[in-house]
């Protein structure tokens, strides 16, 4: 009974180990488009009727500014600019779960404390007439020990929503769908 | 008594000697022969990261890479059209870093290298790079062609 119980364990062992191997590896999909990715470049983008390339881009810049953030990198000729923001995102409501969870099991449970969210903004002629302006954000989060707890795109529809509807009052333009 | 200890001091001097050479030995071989050594597997890794388009517009074909990336889930770090390059991330859990140049082949032709690395693993999966290509040969409307 103990000897096959030994067994068992050393199978299970083994396939983590497996498992842990194959985690080291690069997933075969991570270039692959997505197949929701009509969906995002839908949410991400708008169409400006203006061949008006340089104002788009600045208005672009001066949003991002009044949004509070750092402007890192541009390259006009490319319509491409590129932001960052950090923030601090403790919250009071996580800080006392934490403190009654360490109050009730001893454990000391890390809370959220650093946000940087980058955004990439980029224009690109479709015709004579019309530009398109892509924006993308992504976000990292930071907890108390210093891990990053969070890694990935932003996806709510709204935030960009709202980027877009600040974007054409600046430029006194309708933004169009795609 | 005396005589042991010699024995072992000579051993001693043998081994301590022969240790000095094979340091001067490593000394002289590996730094200058890493400087510019090309080895087979480095320039397959560069036939798998790169093709050539039929295309010479430099500033499109920087762009349609630009709008690839994004359709990809990435977000643009830099770009550069002097220099023809371009580089991005994409964070999803992991943390997926490229950049992708542009170079003229000819007055005709472009040729468009990139390279992946996730988290710190190379990227080195030809079919990995051959989905990022594809991607971007629809895009451009032009086949992909691999290079010499």
């Amino acid at each position: 009974m103990v000897k096959r119980r030994h067994l068992g364990l050393s199978i299970v062992s083994t396939f983590l180990v497996f498992l842990c191997a194959c985690q080291a590896t690069v997933p075969k999909d991570v270039l692959k488009l997505p197949p929701q990715s009509l969906e995002v470049r839908q949410r991400e983008t708008r169409i400006f009727e203006t061949k008006d390339e340089k104002k788009l881009l600045s208005a672009g810049a001066a949003l991002l500014q009044d949004l509070g953030y750092q402007l890192d990198e541009s390259e006009v000729s490319l319509g491409v600019i590129v932001a960052s923001r950090d923030r601090d995102v403790k919250s009071a409501g996580e800080i006392i779960g934490s403190v009654i969870i360490a109050a009730l099991f001893g454990v000391y449970t890390p809370v959220s404390r650093n946000q940087k969210v980058l955004a990439s903004f980029v224009t690109r002629p479709l015709d004579e007439k019309r530009i398109a302006v892509r924006v993308t954000f992504q976000h990292m989060v930071w907890d108390t020990s210093n891990k990053l707890i969070k890694n990935e795109i932003i996806d709510d529809p709204k935030i960009y929503q709202e980027f877009f509807e600040k974007l054409s009052k600046a430029v006194f333009l309708e933004a169009h769908g795609l | 008594m005396d005589y042991k200890v010699t024995a072992m001091n000579r051993n001693y001097t043998h081994i301590l000697f022969s240790l000095f050479l094979s340091f001067l030995l490593l000394g002289c071989a590996t730094p200058q022969k890493n400087i510019l050594e090309t080895n087979e597997s480095q320039l397959k890794l560069r036939s798998i990261q790169s093709r050539v388009f039929d295309i010479n517009d430099k500033n499109r074909l920087l762009r349609t890479i630009i709008a690839t990336m994004q359709d990809l889930g990435f977000v643009i770090d830099k770009a550069d059209e002097t220099l023809g390059s371009v580089s991005g991330t994409k964070r999803s859990g992991y943390t997926l870093r490229m950049t992708v140049s542009v170079r003229p082949k000819g007055d005709k032709q472009m040729v468009v290298r990139s390279n992946a690395q996730y988290n710190l693993i190379t990227v080195e999966d030809p079919e990995i790079y051959q989905e990022f290509f594809s991607a971007l040969s629809k895009a451009l409307f032009l086949d992909a062609q691999h290079i010499e």
